[in-house]
């Protein structure tokens, strides 16, 4: 299936591994007097991918499952448990850590163990934009002066001429034109849509390598959201950054996106080419979440929906033993009398996410090649760099 | 006759700042047993119409014209005791948009069942307690969420707990305003197929409101469009999808992406829907449509009936 949208990916730009965010839950005096171990929401708990130029990289699944913490920690806005992420910034940000004295490798700096100090540049590279397009600007700054502080913080634009020049591009970029019509409006005066095309702005004006997108139109309208989308697609091109697309809509995820990651509970069950991944979902989590989504057809109204997933999904403090997702999983639940092997594995040993087709990364023991993985007692880890 | 008749409603916002026609002109019918869908953007007026039905439109809103009739009886002209009395809970009910998170922190999930039941049967407690046992198995919770506060839920049953509370008193017609909207796709059709049971084996009659195309599809048997406080299209489902006439409906429709199919190029619709205080004088949707001619500035175009069942409100269709 062809797209419209497919552009040449470039090198790879970021690789996360095994990234985990624990936030301690608070114990109360009784707690601790009773010397009640200290427990965790597991948000993210043992994530890893690879992020190429200009590709959009989607992350999905279930409000909870650990997007959001999962963006957030590449900003270093939450504390990160354990992992790595190497990230290879631009040549003048590298030159800039270089003479910080940060280490670096073939061009990639490791994010999490830098001080706060080194990270100051990355800040300009790396950048995100908010679900809320309501909440996520001052009220008070008129769209000139949201734009302009960003330009004072990463000190671009030596002029105030220079600046206004940078900030008309950046708001062409987001086609919120005429340029002149816009810029001194106050947020309040803009519609949702025009809302988000200004956080756009605000995140691509530094000239970012890479853009965290969270949920960045899913409290817009449908007839607006396109147009963000289309915004979205055009600056991969026009400004070769890379993103990472959070969303729980996978409808839209297939849209915008080039490969997707499926989260559950804090872990990546599936990832693979968007396109396919909808088409043909290999784990049966991402069978049961797109059998779920309500496509537009009178047709449906006349059946029930079959649900492929028992329950709700747990608490992210207590994690189920092996697979975390068996406790829901119906086809553990019709397969583990006939196949004596899934009830030794599912709810005792974690399946790795590995490859069992190209360039398709599942973790689940339906497909013999994990079991092989886990029985012999090889390395977790099967991808190929 | 049909079960609910809405002829004309007009329900306006009398602010500081203007007046606000939230709907203005709405007329529509519905049958026993029927689902109407009633999809648009967000601020055309859905919930302000929901509100009307219930006669509980909060101030400074208040209805201003028309007529909403229920088995020939209108409803807009009677006294505030006797829509009480007869009509709100007990004809009509209604799933609030964000109703689950208004749940009383305080009351358990059953006193908050049962006050209704209370309030408006002669029911004992003993018998309000079985009356809500039975509603909570039929939203697929087990009776001992009754002892449970709202705050030990997950958002399904939160969700379902509020479905149980509208059909407390056996309505004929339930409006569900976004009742799914906060939930997880899974939690969702969960919900909906929930629903789905009630219109099937209670034969109630169900008005959705949404604003997402894929849940309206889900249960409308027929579906009218919202813009900018009127309908602008009405008509069975698969005349709505198949063969949709109003602008906005076509481009609305092409607006969502697929999970199936080609992808091909989205559409949007340019600019925004109008400042109610202050719409447009002629068709208005004329200030975003791509196919606006001569008549549509001056004039609003009628609602006509172009095929069978089928309404639209646009020049396009309507010779002059
Ligand atoms: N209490 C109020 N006072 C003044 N104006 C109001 C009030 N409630 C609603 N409105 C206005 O009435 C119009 C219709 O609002 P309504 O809540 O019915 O929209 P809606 O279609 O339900 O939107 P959504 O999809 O966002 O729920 C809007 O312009 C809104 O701002
Ligand atoms: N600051 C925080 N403190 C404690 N728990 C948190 C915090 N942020 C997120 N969580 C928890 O981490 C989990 C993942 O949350 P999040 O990343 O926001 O999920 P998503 O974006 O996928 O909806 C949830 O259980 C959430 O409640
Ligand atoms: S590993 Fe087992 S429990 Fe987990 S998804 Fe696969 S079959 Fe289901
Ligand atoms: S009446 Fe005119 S402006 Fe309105 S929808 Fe029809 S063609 Fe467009
Ligand atoms: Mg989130
Ligand atoms: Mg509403």
């Amino acid at each position: 299936m062809s797209h419209a949208y497919r552009v040449e990916l470039g090198e790879e730009i970021l690789r996360v591994q095994d990234l985990k965010v624990w936030f301690p839950i608070k114990r109360d005096i009784s707690d601790i007097l009773l010397r009640k171990p200290q427990l965790y929401v597991h948000a993210v708990d043992g994530v890893s991918f690879n992020i190429r130029k200009r590709e959009i990289f989607c992350l999905v699944g279930e409000s909870g499952c650990g997007k959001t913490t999962t963006g957030k920690a590449l900003l270093r806005l939450v504390p990160v448990h354990s992992g790595k992420a190497f990230f290879k910034p631009r040549k003048e940000t590298l030159e800039i850590l270089d003479a910080m004295g940060v280490k670096s490798e073939n061009g990639f700096v490791e994010l999490f163990g830098l001080k706060d100090s080194q990270f100051r540049p990355l800040r300009r590279e790396i950048q995100m934009i908010y679900q809320d397009p309501y909440g996520s600007l001052n009220p008070r700054f008129r769209i000139k002066d949201v734009l302009e502080e960003v330009l004072l913080v990463h000190k671009i634009g030596s002029t105030k001429e220079e600046r206004l020049e940078i900030i008309a591009k950046a708001l062409e970029m987001v086609k919120l034109t005429p340029v002149e019509e816009f810029i001194d409006r106050y947020p309040h005066q803009l519609s949702g849509g025009q809302r988000q095309r200004v956080a756009i702005a605000r995140a691509i004006i530094g000239n970012p390598s890479l853009i965290i997108a969270d949920e960045p139109v899913s409290m817009l309208d449908v007839s607006i959201r396109a147009e963000i989308l289309e915004v979205l697609l055009n600056l991969r091109t026009l400004l070769d950054v890379s993103f990472i697309f959070i969303t729980h809509d996978l409808a839209v995820a297939r849209y915008i996106c080039d490969r997707i990651a499926v989260m559950y509970l804090g872990k990546i069950v599936e990832l693979g080419d968007a396109r396919e991944v909808i088409a043909d979902p290999l784990h049966p989590y991402t069978e049961a979440l797109i059998a779920a989504i309500p496509d537009p057809d009178p047709a449906n109204r006349l059946k029930f929906r079959d649900l492929k997933i028992k329950g709700e999904v747990p608490n992210a403090v207590f994690i189920p033993p092996g697979c975390r997702f068996h406790p829901r999983c119906i086809y553990y639940e019709q397969h583990k009398e006939t196949d004596k092997e899934l009830e030794q594995l599912c709810p005792v040993v974690e399946p790795p996410l590995s490859e069992v087709k190209p360039e398709r990364y599942v973790s689940c023991y339906r497909y013999p090649s994990i079991r092989e993985i886990v029985k012999s007692g090889l390395p977790t880890v099967n991808k190929k760099e | 006759m049909a079960l609910l008749e809405v002829e004309n409603l007009r329900t306006y916002f009398y602010t500081l700042r203007g007046v606000v026609k939230a709907v203005d002109g709405v007329s529509f019918e519905l049958e026993k047993g029927e689902t109407l869908g009633i999809v648009g953007e967000s601020g055309c007026g859905k919930s302000t119409l929901a509100w009307s039905l219930l006669r509980l439109v909060p101030p400074p809103g208040r209805i201003v014209g028309g007529q909403i009739r229920i088995d020939g009886k209108d409803i807009v002209g009677m006294s505030e005791s006797e829509v009480r009395r007869e009509i709100r809970w007990k004809r009509i009910s209604m799933i609030f948009q964000g109703a689950m998170n208004a749940l009383n922190p305080v009351y358990t999930v059953g006193d908050q069942i049962i006050e209704p039941l209370l309030l408006h049967t002669n029911m004992t407690k003993q018998e309000a307690l079985e009356r809500a046992r039975e509603l909570i198995e039929a939203v697929g919770l087990a009776p001992s969420i009754l002892e449970r506060y709202p705050h030990e839920l997950s958002g399904g049953q939160k969700q379902r707990v509020v479905i149980a509370m509208a059909l407390a008193l056996k309505p004929d017609i339930v409006i569900a305003d976004e009742p799914t909207t906060a939930l997880d796709v899974v939690v969702q059709a969960q919900i909906l197929n929930l629903m789905k049971k009630l219109h099937q084996e209670e034969k109630m009659s169900i008005i959705l409101i949404t604003h997402d195309l894929g849940v309206v599809t889900e249960l409308s048997e027929k579906i009218a469009v919202m813009y900018a406080g009127k309908i602008v299209e009405f008509g069975r489902a698969e005349d709505i999808f198949e063969n949709p006439l109003h602008p906005y409906t076509k481009a609305l429709i092409r607006a969502v992406p697929r999970l199936k199919g080609d992808i091909h190029k989205l559409e949007y619709i340019p600019g925004t829907p109008p400042d109610l205080r202050s719409p447009p004088p002629g068709c208005r949707f004329a200030p975003r449509c791509p196919r606006r001619f001569e008549p549509c500035d001056k004039e609003e175009p009628p609602i006509i009936e172009y095929s069978k069942g089928h309404y639209v409100a646009c020049w396009l269709y309507t010779k002059r």
